[in-house]
C-alpha cells in the first residue's frame, strides 16, 4: 500500500482558520474510517488540542547542538566566529558564545583546527504526543522566549505515522517555520479570508510556497460576497476548494472549544467535500 | 586613547548615531591626536541578527578602549564587557566633535548594564 498523503494545512494571515480547517479535516476523516494524524506544527502556539482534547502518552525534550569552547584548547584563531552564518559566536580576546543565535549548524565544530568545540544539547521545547480517541496525535510546545522554531517542527514531524494522513496544522506568515512545515507535504491547503489583507497575505504565501513546487489549493473560510481572493485564484491558476461561509453558530461553537463537526451536523457535508477535493489532488 | 563613537555618517561634524549594533558608521577617535577615521557599519546595519555582537567585534579589532553611544543591548553588551571595552553613554543625540569634548572631559557616565531592547529576527 502507498504511503497516506501529508497535508499542511498553512495561511499568510493568522487567525484565518487553520486550525480549524485542520481539526475538522481530522474529524471527517475519522468520520470516514480512515486512519488519521494531526501534527500540531504552530509550535509557538499551539491550540489544535483546545479541540481534540488529546490525551498525552509521551513527552520529549527536543535540543539542538550549541558549542562550548574549551578555553585551554582554543588558540583564538577566530575561525568558528568566522565561519558562523548566525552571529551567535563573537571573537573578542576568547571566543564568545551566544547560544540563543546558534542554529545548531555545527560548522563551528568543523572549522576548529585544534578540537575545542564540543557541541552540547540546548533544550528549546518539547514533542508531545498522543492520541484524541482514534485520531492520533502530536504537538511541539516551544518553550517560551526561544526564537527557533523550525528544529522543533522537524521534531514534530519525525512523529509522523506513514499509515495514516497526516494533518500539519502549520504556524501564519511566510517564514523559516512555514516553510519546514510545508516541506515534504504532498499537498498545501491555503486558508485566507475575504479582506484586503487576507487576499494581501495569500499572495505572500504562494510566493512563497510556489517555489518550492507543491500542489496548492485555496479555503475561503468566512466567504462574504467580497469575491476579491476568488477573482486572484482564478488569476493564478489556484484551486478554492471550498468557500465556509460567514456562520455565526460557527464562532459560537469554536469559542467554547467544541467541534462544529459534532455540534452542526449541517457543517458535515462541506468538510467532507473539502477533503474529497484535496483527496483527488494528491 | 582610541576610542569608538557612533555615528549616522562619516565625520565628526556629523550627529552622532544613538544606535550601538546597527550605526551607520563607527568614527575611530584618538583623543590625544584628534584625528578621526570613519569605519562604515553598513554589513552589520542590514545583518538578520547578532548585530551588536558583530558590531562589538569590530570595535575591539579597531583596537578601541571605550565606545560612546546612545543604547547597547544585552548580547552586544556582554561581547563588549568580554573585550573590556568601556561604554559612554550619550543621553541625546549631538554632533561627534560634541560627543567627544564631553567624553574627554568625563562628562559621559559609564554604562554598567544593558539599556537597549534585545531585537529578534
Amino acid at each position: 500500500m502507498a504511503r497516506s498523503p501529508a497535508i499542511a494545512i498553512a495561511s499568510g494571515k493568522g487567525g484565518t482558520g487553520k486550525t480549524t480547517v485542520a481539526v475538522h479535516l481530522a474529524a471527517t476523516l475519522l468520520f470516514r474510517k480512515q486512519a488519521v494524524q494531526y501534527l500540531d506544527c504552530d509550535v509557538e502556539e499551539p491550540n489544535g488540542h483546545l479541540f481534540l482534547k488529546p490525551t498525552i502518552e509521551s513527552s520529549a525534550s527536543v535540543g539542538i547542538p550549541v558549542p562550548v569552547v574549551d578555553a585551554a584548547r582554543c588558540i583564538a584563531c577566530g575561525k568558528c566566529a568566522e565561519v558562523c552564518e548566525f552571529n551567535a559566536i563573537a571573537m573578542l580576546k576568547k571566543p564568545l558564545v551566544f547560544p540563543e543565535l546558534c542554529h545548531g549548524c555545527g560548522a563551528c565544530a568543523l572549522v576548529c583546527p585544534v578540537g575545542a568545540i564540543r557541541e552540547t544539547p540546548r533544550a528549546i521545547g518539547v514533542v508531545e504526543t498522543g492520541r484524541a480517541g482514534s485520531i492520533r496525535f502530536a504537538q511541539g510546545r516551544l518553550n517560551v522566549g526561544e526564537p527557533l522554531a523550525p528544529p522543533l517542527i522537524r521534531a514534530v514531524k519525525t512523529r509522523r505515522e506513514p499509515a495514516a494522513v497526516a494533518l500539519y496544522d502549520s504556524p501564519p506568515g511566510t517564514s523559516c517555520p512555514v516553510v519546514a512545515t510545508v516541506r515534504g507535504a504532498d499537498f498545501v491547503v491555503l486558508v485566507t479570508e475575504p479582506t484586503p489583507f487576507g487576499l494581501h497575505d495569500l499572495a505572500l504565501a504562494v510566493a512563497t510556497l510556489r517555489p518550492m513546487g507543491r500542489p496548492l489549493g485555496v479555503v475561503v473560510n468566512r466567504a462574504d460576497d467580497d469575491r476579491r481572493v476568488q477573482d486572484y485564484c482564478q488569476a493564478e491558476n489556484l484551486p478554492v476548494l471550498a468557500e465556509l461561509p460567514d456562520d455565526r453558530r460557527v464562532a459560537e461553537t469554536y469559542a467554547r472549544g467544541e467541534l462544529i463537526f459534532d455540534r452542526l451536523p449541517d457543517w458535515r457535508g462541506r468538510f467532507e467535500t473539502l477533503w474529497a477535493r484535496i483527496e483527488e489532488r494528491t | 586613547m582610541k576610542v569608538v563613537l557612533t555615528s549616522s555618517a562619516k565625520t565628526l561634524a556629523d550627529p552622532i548615531d544613538m544606535h550601538f549594533g546597527r550605526a551607520k558608521v563607527f568614527i575611530l577617535a584618538d583623543t590625544e591626536t584628534g584625528r578621526a577615521v570613519a569605519h562604515d557599519n553598513a554589513q552589520n546595519l542590514h545583518a538578520a541578527q547578532g548585530a551588536g555582537i558583530q558590531s562589538a567585534e569590530t570595535v575591539a579589532r579597531l583596537g578601541a578602549e571605550a565606545v560612546v553611544t546612545g543604547s547597547v543591548g544585552p548580547k552586544a553588551y556582554k561581547a563588549l564587557q568580554a573585550a573590556g571595552i568601556r561604554i559612554a553613554l550619550i543621553e541625546a543625540v549631538c554632533p561627534g566633535t560634541e560627543a567627544l569634548r564631553r567624553f574627554k572631559d568625563g562628562e559621559l557616565p559609564v554604562l554598567d548594564q544593558p539599556n537597549g531592547e534585545s531585537h529578534w529576527v
